[in-house]
C-alpha cells in the first residue's frame, strides 16, 4: 500500500507553475501553487519553482525558496535541474502545462538520470489517465462504465469512428487543456474542418459517442498512502453535458441527485481513483442519466490526475484547502495526520457538510473581438469566472451574476440589444443564456418546454421561476413593507433594482427603508461542518436566510480591502499579488485586515491570508453591508484594480473612510474635463480632445487636430470599444458604433499621434510626495493597449530627458492631487515631447513586475503611506532586463481576429529576466508558447515604411538559413534587394499556393503579418470580414504557428532568434538576476 | 397564505416559522443532521423516532419522495421537521410525491425557519433539548422521550422471515431496523429472522449462526430485554454484530458503560479511523448515546478521528463486535459497508 512514498523526505522539491493564464488555464494554479509551496515549506523542505508569470503570488520572496522566471518547457527545466538538484519534482500544480512538460522529461529519462523522483502518483496511473485511449480500456477493467469511443491518431481515422458511431459524436482531443478543439459535431463536413485544426494541437483525438442531455457531475478525490480515501465535494453542472465545465453554471453541491446516485457516483469514483493509486488530489467526470432505464445510468467522461480549475473551487466552496491537503499527502502524510485548517481541532480525513451552496459563474468577454463565434460548447471561452454564496439557489445565481461585472442586477436584468432576439441563446447557448431563460420565463413559456429545449434539470428552472415570479408579483403590487422586501431578498434582488421595479427609487433610497424595517442580512461562516464544530477561521458570507451574526464586529482595529472580482480582459492576477501583499502587510502596522473578493482562483480568497474574508460581491450595497457591521478603521480600494476603484465615489460619499487618496481627487482625475483643467494648470502636454455628441461636431473636430484620432466612450475600463480612425468614413462607421453601445454617454475624440513611444511610470506616493517609483517602456508604439504591449524595465531607449519630463510630471501630480497610494501614468513620447495620455490612482497591472525587478515592494508601499509611515527609496537601475510579454488565447476563440490594436485582447502575460532585451523578451515569447519549429517564414508586409523597417529582419532571417515566402509586394521589395523569397499568393488573387494553404500546411514555421495602415484593423471588420489580412492571421492560429503582428515587435523578435538559440539560453535564479536586499 | 408554526425549546426559546407538514403540534427532542443528502432515507430512519430533526443544509424537498420501496422503514419516523427553505418543486424520475405531501399523509409537522444555523449552533453550545413544533396555538407540552423505551416503539410486532432459502441463519433484533441493514445481510444470502426487541429467541426452534443487534432510537439502558438476549448470545457464542444502539446494547451486555453525548453525532461525515491501522472510514452516524466504558474482555475497534469518542467495540477473542456508525449508509457514504462481509464470514 504504501507505494509512491518519498523515503526519506526530499531536501529540494521543484514545483513548476503554469505559466501565463489564458483561457483554460487561469489563475487557480497560482493558488494551488502557493498552497503547496506553503506545505512543503512547513516541513522544512527546500522549494524551486519555475513559472515565467511574473505577477503570481507564488513568485513571490516568501514562497519558494528559490524562483526562475522562464519557461515551462523541458529544456529550461533540464537546466534547473542541474543547476539546483532537486530529489523531487511536483508536477500536479501547474495545470497542464506542467504535467505535461513533467511528462516528457520522464519518458525521456531525464528525471532517472538525474535521481528527481516524481511526487504523488505514479507516473503510469498520469499517463493513463491523460491518455484517452488507455484511460477508457483501464475504467472498461474496472468493470465501470465510459462512453463508446475510438482514439483516432488521424483526421481520416477520426471521420471512420465517427461514421461508424452515427452523428452528432463527441470529440475530444487529448493532452489538451480546457477542452480545446473538443465539441459535438453534427455532421461529416464540420468533422473534416474540425479534424484538421484539432491535429494541429494534438496527436490524438477521441471520437465518442455523445450523451444527449446528460447531467454532468464531478467529484474532487483525495486519497493518501494508506488507501483512505474521500470525495472532498461533488458539484453538479446548471448546463448538461455537452457544455464544458470551464463554461458551465456549476452549483455545489450537487442539487438534484438522491442519496443513492450521489453515492454510487462517488463509490465509483474512489474505486476508480484507488484503481490508479492516485496519492494527492484529482476530480472525476461523470454523466448520469436523467432517465435511466434502471436506477442508475452513468458514464465516467475523465478523471484529472492533478489540481485543476475544479479543485480551486472546491477548495473556496467547502473552505478545505485542496492543494495544501495534496501537498501533504505527496510527502507519504496520513489524512489522518494533516490537520482541519478550518476547526483547528478536527483533521483531514473527512467530507465537509455545506449549510450553504455556491454557484460558479464563468466570466466571458467575448463582445472584446472581432468576428468571435458567440456559441459556447465543449471548448472553454471564459476568460475567469466568480463564486457565490448563499442559501438559497435564487440568491445565489443572482449575486452570481452581480459579481460578473457586466453591469446587470441579477438575472431578469439584461436588455437584449435590438436585432438580438434572446430565443436565439436557449438551444444554442452563448453567455447570455441564463438571461435568455429568464426573459422566456417572464414571456411565460414553461419550465417543460425550456428542460426539452436545453436540457437543463427542471429543479434549476423552477428556481429560475420562482424569482421570475416573485418580480411579477412586486411589479404587480409593489409595496415596500418588511415582508415584501424580506422576500425580494432572499430571492437575491439588490435595493438598485429593486428601485428600479418600483420605478424612479434609487438603490440608496430602498437600502434606507430596509434598513428601517430591519431586513438586514446575517453573516455567515464557512466551517467545512455545518456548524457541528466551531470554526477557528474567519471565512465568511452575507445572506439574506438567516438572522445571527457569526462573527463580531473587527471595529476600527480593522481595515477593509477591496479585491478584483473575476479575472477577465484587463484585470488579472497582477492585481491579486497587489491586494494580496498588501493585506499581508496591514498586520505590520497592527491591524486587521478585512477582505472582500468573489473571484475563487485568487489567493486572495485564501483564509488564511487576512484575518477575515468576505466571500463576496464588489458591489456598493454589499461592500456597505460589510463596512457597516464591521466598522473599520477604513477601506482600500487601490490595490484590487478598476472594479474597487469605481466604488471610491459612491463609498466615501456614503460616509465611509477611503484609505490614501481622497475620493475627490480621485474624481478630479477620473473626471476627463476636471483632469484635462488641472494639466493645463501644471503647464503638463496632453493629446488634444474632446467630447462630442454629434458625428458632425466629431468630423469637424478631427479636421481641426488632424487624422488619425481615437475614438471611445466616456467610461473607460481596458480600452472597451475604442478605435483609431484615421479618415472622416472611418470615424463615421466607427462613432455610430459606439455611440450606439453607449447611449448615455457621449464619445471622446482624442488626437492620435502615431509613431510614438509610449512609457508608463509607476509609483506610489504620501501626502503627495513619492517614496517609490519606476519607469518602464513599451516596445510597440502607441495604438496597442498597454495590457498587450510588450513593456521592457529598465527602459533601454529612452533619453535622459525625456526621463527628467516623466519624473517630473510624475511629482507634480503627485502633489497637485495629493496622493497618497499607488498611481500609474501612462505618456505618449515624440520628439522630445512627453504627453500624459493616462492616470489611475490606482495600482497598475506592472506593479508586481517593477517590484520584482527591483525587490522593492510597491504593495507594502501603498499601505507604509497609508499609515505615513513610508520612506523614500532611492535605486539604481538593475544591471538586468525585465520583459513582459502578453499571452493571447485567440486559438479558442473561434473566428476572432488576431491583431493588436487598441482595445486589449490578451489574457494573461509573462515577464522574464535576460541579461540583454533580446535575450529576456525571447525568454518570455518562448513562455508564452511562442516557438519556431522550422525555419521557414512567411512574411506579409504592409506599407512602405514597415517594409523599410524589416529589411535588416529579413536579412537575419536569411542569414540564420531560414526558407522565405512573401506575398506580392513584399516579395518584390524584397527579392530587389537581395533577399530572394518564394512568392505565395493572397487569397483575392485566387492562385495557388495560396498563404492559408502554406501556413495549415504547415510550411512555415513563423508568420509575420504586418497589416499597413492602422485604420484597417480597427474598420476592416465592420463591412466585409474575411479580408487576407485576418486570414493569415486567423490561420496561423489555427494552426498554431507563431504570429507577430507588430512591426517592431517582428524585429526584436527576429534579434532575438538570431543572437540565441533556444536551446542554449543561460539558466539564472531570480536572486542572480536582482540580488536580495 | 401559508401558516406560521413555532418551534419552541424547553428552555423557552420559541421560533416562529412557515409550516408546510401536518397541521399538528408535536413534542421531541430538538437534533440537527449536517447531512445534505438522502433526506427520505434519514425521516424513515427508526433511530430518529421522537425527534424534531432540524436540517443544517438549507434546501430540502429538492427531488421529492420515492416510492416506500426505497425508504429505511415503512413510515416517517421524525416527530417534526426543520428546514430553511423548502422546495416544492421537486425534479426526479423516482419522485412520486412532494416532500410536503408525505409529511401530511403521515401528519409529521415541517417548518420552514430560515436560520437553521443559529438552531445547529445553539444546540452544538448547549446540548440537545427537549421541545415541541406548535401549530395552531396547541402546544403539545413536554414530552421526555428518552424516558420512554423508544426502541420499544420502534420494533415491530411478530417474527418474520426473510429469504427463507439463505445458507445461514442470523437474528435480527428489531430496535427499530433500518430496512438497509437487512438488505445488506440477504444481498449475502443470509436468511434472516427478524424479532421485537424483547423476543426470545431461544423459544423459537432455530440454530441462530449469528446475531445482529440493530440500530434504533431512545437511551439504551431502557432496552434491558435486548441487553439481556444479547447477554445469553455472547455465553453460547453466537456471533454478534452491534449497529449503532446495537454498539450500545453489546456494550451494556458485556459489562461496559453507556453515556449521553452533548449534541450527538448526526451527519454523514465522520471520520472514523480503524484501531492499529491508518485506515480512516467516512461513516453515516446518527445517535446521541455512546459507549463510555469499554466493558472486560473487549478492545476499541474504531474511533472518531474528529473527537475521540469511541465508534465501535470488538472482544479480544471472540465473534462479538459493534460499531457505533452506520455501515449500511442509507442515507451516506458506503464505505464501511465491508463490515457486512466480516459479520457474513464469522458466521
Amino acid at each position: 500500500m504504501t507505494q509512491n512514498v518519498p523515503v526519506p523526505k526530499p531536501k529540494t522539491i521543484l514545483v513548476l507553475g503554469s505559466g501565463a493564464l489564458k483561457i483554460g488555464q487561469a489563475g487557480e494554479f497560482d493558488y494551488s501553487g502557493s498552497q503547496a509551496i506553503k506545505a512543503f515549506k512547513e516541513e522544512g523542505i527546500r522549494t524551486v519553482l519555475i513559472n515565467p508569470n511574473i505577477a503570481t503570488i507564488q513568485t513571490s520572496e516568501h514562497l519558494a525558496d528559490e524562483v526562475y522566471f522562464l519557461p515551462v518547457t523541458e529544456y529550461f527545466i533540464e537546466e534547473v535541474i542541474k543547476k539546483e538538484k532537486p530529489d523531487a519534482i511536483a508536477l500536479s500544480f501547474g495545470g497542464q502545462t506542467a504535467l505535461n512538460a513533467g511528462l516528457g522529461l520522464f519518458k525521456k529519462g531525464i528525471l532517472d538520470k538525474y535521481g528527481v523522483q516524481v511526487l504523488g502518483t505514479p507516473v503510469t496511473s498520469i499517463e493513463i489517465a491523460e491518455d484517452r485511449e488507455l484511460f477508457a480500456k483501464h475504467v472498461r477493467e474496472q468493470g465501470l462504465s465510459t462512453p463508446a469511443s475510438f482514439a483516432a491518431y488521424s483526421a481520416e481515422e477520426a471521420l471512420k469512428y465517427a461514421a461508424e458511431l452515427g452523428y452528432p459524436v463527441m470529440t475530444r482531443a487529448a493532452f489538451a487543456l480546457g477542452g480545446q478543439s473538443s465539441g459535438i459535431i453534427f455532421d461529416e463536413k464540420t468533422m473534416k474542418d474540425r479534424m484538421k485544426d484539432a491535429f494541429a494541437f494534438t496527436s490524438q483525438v477521441l471520437v465518442e459517442q455523445y450523451l444527449h442531455h446528460y447531467k454532468e457531475v464531478e467529484y474532487e478525490v483525495v486519497r493518501d498512502r494508506h488507501d483512505n480515501c474521500v470525495t472532498v465535494c461533488n458539484m453538479e453542472n446548471f448546463d448538461p453535458l455537452g457544455i464544458h465545465t470551464g463554461e458551465s453554471i456549476v452549483v455545489a453541491p450537487s442539487q438534484t441527485l438522491t442519496n443513492f446516485e450521489y453515492h454510487y457516483l462517488r463509490q465509483v469514483a474512489m474505486q476508480l481513483v484507488r484503481s490508479l493509486k492516485i496519492v494527492g488530489e484529482c476530480n472525476v467526470q461523470f454523466a448520469l442519466n436523467p432517465k435511466p432505464d434502471g436506477e442508475i445510468e452513468y458514464y465516467i467522461i475523465e478523471l484529472n490526475p492533478r489540481l485543476s480549475r475544479s479543485s480551486a473551487l472546491a477548495s473556496k466552496a467547502t473552505g478545505y484547502p485542496l492543494a495544501y491537503v495534496a501537498a501533504k499527502l505527496m510527502l507519504g502524510k496520513a489524512l489522518t495526520e494533516v490537520k482541519n485548517q478550518m476547526t483547528q481541532v478536527t483533521q483531514s480525513c473527512f467530507e465537509p457538510a455545506l449549510d450553504y451552496l455556491v454557484v460558479k459563474f464563468p466570466r466571458w468577454d467575448l463582445d472584446k473581438f472581432i468576428g468571435v463565434d458567440q456559441r459556447i460548447g465543449s471548448g472553454m471561452k471564459s476568460v475567469g469566472e466568480v463564486m457565490s454564496i448563499g442559501r438559497s439557489f435564487e440568491e445565489a445565481i443572482q449575486k452570481a451574476v452581480r459579481m460578473l461585472d457586466v453591469e446587470v442586477e441579477g438575472v431578469t436584468d439584461y436588455q437584449f440589444a435590438e436585432g438580438d432576439d434572446y430565443r436565439n441563446h436557449i438551444e444554442r447557448p452563448t453567455p447570455r443564456r441564463i438571461f435568455a431563460l429568464c426573459r422566456a420565463l417572464m414571456d411565460g413559456e414553461t419550465v417543460d418546454s425550456l428542460y426539452k429545449r436545453t436540457g437543463i434539470d427542471p429543479w434549476f428552472l423552477f428556481r429560475l421561476e420562482a424569482i421570475v415570479r416573485n418580480e411579477k408579483t412586486f411589479r404587480d403590487n409593489p409595496v415596500l413593507d418588511e415582508p415584501t422586501l424580506r422576500e425580494l431578498k432572499e430571492n437575491g434582488f439588490s435595493d438598485k433594482y429593486i428601485g428600479k421595479m418600483v420605478g424612479g427609487k434609487k438603490g440608496l433610497e430602498i437600502r434606507k427603508i430596509r434598513k428601517k424595517l430591519g431586513v438586514t442580512p446575517a453573516i455567515f461562516k464557512i466551517d467545512t461542518l455545518a456548524g457541528e464544530f466551531p470554526a477557528q477561521a474567519n471565512y465568511l458570507y452575507v445572506t439574506y436566510h438567516g438572522s445571527h451574526y457569526d462573527v463580531e464586529p473587527v471595529g476600527k482595529s480593522g481595515v477593509m480591502v477591496l479585491g478584483s472580482g473575476p479575472y477577465h480582459i484587463g484585470s488579472s492576477v497582477e492585481f491579486d499579488w497587489t491586494c494580496v501583499n498588501a493585506v499581508m502587510h496591514l498586520a505590520k502596522h497592527g491591524r486587521k485586515s478585512i477582505v472582500v473578493n468573489c473571484n475563487p482562483e485568487t489567493v486572495s480568497t485564501d483564509y488564511d491570508i487576512s484575518d477575515r474574508l468576505y466571500f463576496e460581491e464588489l458591489t456598493f450595497e454589499r461592500v456597505a453591508d460589510i463596512y457597516e457591521y464591521e466598522n473599520p478603521e477604513g477601506v482600500i480600494v487601490s490595490v484590487g484594480g478598476q472594479r474597487p476603484n469605481n466604488l471610491a465615489f459612491s463609498l466615501s460619499h456614503y460616509g465611509f473612510r477611503l484609505m490614501g487618496t481622497s475620493a475627490e481627487d480621485i474624481d478630479r482625475c477620473e473626471d476627463r474635463t476636471k483632469f484635462s483643467a488641472l494639466l493645463d494648470e501644471l503647464e503638463i502636454a496632453q493629446p488634444r480632445w474632446s467630447k462630442l455628441t454629434t458625428i458632425a461636431d466629431a468630423k469637424k473636430f478631427a479636421e481641426e487636430v488632424g487624422y488619425p484620432v481615437l475614438v471611445r466612450p466616456s467610461y473607460v475600463l481596458s480600452g472597451a470599444a475604442m478605435a483609431v480612425c484615421y479618415n472622416p468614413s472611418a470615424l463615421e462607421k466607427y462613432t455610430r458604433k459606439a455611440t450606439a453601445i453607449s447611449r448615455e454617454h457621449p464619445v471622446i475624440i482624442s488626437k492620435f499621434y502615431t509613431e510614438s513611444k509610449e512609457l508608463e511610470l509607476d509609483a506610489v506616493a504620501q501626502n503627495g510626495e513619492i517614496v517609490c517609483q519606476a519607469i518602464s517602456e513599451h516596445v510597440e508604439h502607441a495604438g496597442v493597449h498597454s495590457g498587450d504591449a510588450t513593456i521592457v524595465f529598465p527602459p533601454q531607449r529612452v533619453f535622459v530627458i525625456t526621463e527628467r519630463k516623466i519624473l517630473d510630471i510624475g511629482r507634480k501630480l503627485a502633489k497637485a492631487l495629493r496622493i497618497t497610494g499607488p498611481f500609474n501614468i501612462q505618456f505618449l513620447a515624440k520628439d522630445n515631447k512627453v504627453r500624459v495620455i493616462e492616470v489611475n490612482l490606482r495600482a497598475s497591472r506592472t506593479f508586481p513586475m517593477i517590484s520584482k525587478a527591483l525587490r522593492i515592494n510597491f504593495a507594502q508601499k501603498i499601505v507604509d503611506a497609508m499609515f505615513g509611515k513610508a520612506t523614500v527609496e532611492e535605486y539604481d537601475y538593475p544591471e538586468s532586463v525585465l520583459v513582459k510579454v502578453p499571452q493571447f488565447s485567440f486559438s479558442r476563440l473561434e473566428g476572432a481576429d488576431p491583431i493588436l490594436r487598441v482595445e486589449m485582447s490578451s489574457t494573461g502575460e509573462v515577464a522574464c529576466f535576460g541579461d540583454t532585451l533580446e535575450e529576456a523578451f525571447l525568454k518570455s515569447m518562448l513562455s508564452t508558447g511562442v516557438s519556431v519549429k522550422k525555419k521557414a517564414a512567411l512574411l506579409s508586409i504592409g506599407g512602405g515604411l514597415n517594409k523599410d523597417l524589416f529589411f535588416d529582419s529579413a536579412r537575419l532571417l536569411k542569414e540564420m538559413g531560414y526558407a522565405l515566402y512573401a506575398t506580392g509586394k513584399t516579395q518584390v521589395f524584397l527579392s530587389s534587394r537581395g533577399i530572394p523569397c518564394t512568392p505565395v499568393f493572397k487569397m483575392y488573387e485566387g492562385k495557388s499556393p495560396n498563404v492559408v494553404d502554406l501556413i495549415r500546411d504547415k510550411v512555415v514555421g513563423l508568420v509575420v503579418n504586418i497589416s499597413d495602415i492602422d485604420d484597417v484593423k480597427e474598420t476592416e471588420h465592420i463591412g466585409e470580414h474575411q479580408t487576407d489580412g485576418f486570414r493569415i492571421r486567423r490561420a496561423a492560429v489555427d494552426a498554431n504557428i507563431p504570429l507577430i503582428t507588430n512591426i517592431l515587435n517582428a524585429n526584436v523578435f527576429i534579434r532575438a532568434l538570431h543572437r540565441y538559440e533556444e536551446e542554449k539560453m543561460e539558466v539564472k535564479a531570480w536572486f542572480e538576476y536582482v540580488p536580495k536586499h | 397564505m401559508a401558516k406560521s408554526g413555532q418551534l419552541v425549546f424547553a428552555d423557552g426559546t420559541t421560533i416562529e416559522g412557515r409550516s408546510f407538514g401536518a397541521d399538528r403540534s408535536s413534542p421531541g427532542e430538538i437534533v440537527f443532521s449536517t447531512g445534505m443528502v438522502g433526506y427520505p432515507e434519514s425521516f424513515t430512519d427508526p433511530s430518529y423516532s421522537g425527534q424534531i430533526l432540524v436540517m443544517t443544509y438549507p434546501l430540502v424537498g429538492n427531488y421529492g419522495i420515492p416510492e416506500a420501496k426505497y425508504w429505511e422503514s415503512e413510515k416517517i419516523q421524525i416527530a417534526g421537521l426543520v428546514v430553511s427553505s423548502y422546495i416544492d418543486t421537486p425534479n426526479h424520475f423516482q419522485s412520486t410525491k412532494t416532500l410536503a405531501t408525505w409529511l401530511k399523509e403521515y401528519r409529521v409537522p415541517a417548518l420552514e425557519i430560515k436560520d437553521t444555523r443559529f438552531l445547529a449552533k445553539k444546540i452544538r453550545d448547549e446540548g440537545v433539548q427537549l421541545g415541541r413544533i406548535i401549530i395552531d396555538g396547541v402546544d403539545p407540552g413536554i414530552v421526555d422521550v428518552n424516558a420512554e423505551n423508544l426502541a420499544a416503539q420502534a420494533s415491530l410486532e411478530g417474527v418474520r422471515i426473510i429469504n427463507e432459502k439463505g445458507t445461514k441463519t442470523v437474528a435480527v433484533f428489531d430496535c427499530g431496523v433500518k430496512n438497509n441493514i437487512i438488505k445488506n445481510l440477504v444481498d449475502r444470502n443470509i436468511r434472516v429472522v427478524r424479532v421485537p426487541w424483547d423476543y426470545d429467541i431461544f423459544t423459537l426452534d432455530e440454530k441462530y449462526d449469528g446475531v445482529l443487534l440493530s440500530n434504533g432510537p431512545g437511551d439504551p439502558k431502557t432496552a434491558v430485554k435486548t441487553i439481556e438476549i444479547a447477554r445469553q448470545a455472547m455465553e453460547r457464542d453466537i456471533p454478534i454484530f452491534g449497529i449503532c444502539l446495537g454498539n450500545q446494547i453489546l456494550a451494556l451486555a458485556a459489562g461496559g458503560d453507556t453515556y449521553k453525548l452533548k449534541f450527538g453525532h448526526r451527519s454523514q461525515n465522520q471520520p472514523c479511523i480503524q484501531e492499529g491501522t491508518g485506515r480512516c472510514y467516512l461513516t453515516t452516524q446518527n445517535h446521541g448515546f455512546a459507549v463510555g466504558e469499554i466493558p472486560k474482555d473487549f478492545k476499541p475497534w474504531f474511533t472518531n478521528a474528529n473527537d475521540g469518542t469511541n465508534e465501535g467495540i470488538h472482544h479480544v477473542s471472540k465473534p462479538f463486535f459493534s460499531v457505533q456508525f452506520h455501515p449500511e449508509a442509507t442515507p451516506g457514504p458506503s464505505d464501511t459497508e465491508w463490515l457486512f462481509d466480516y459479520f457474513v464470514e464469522k458466521l
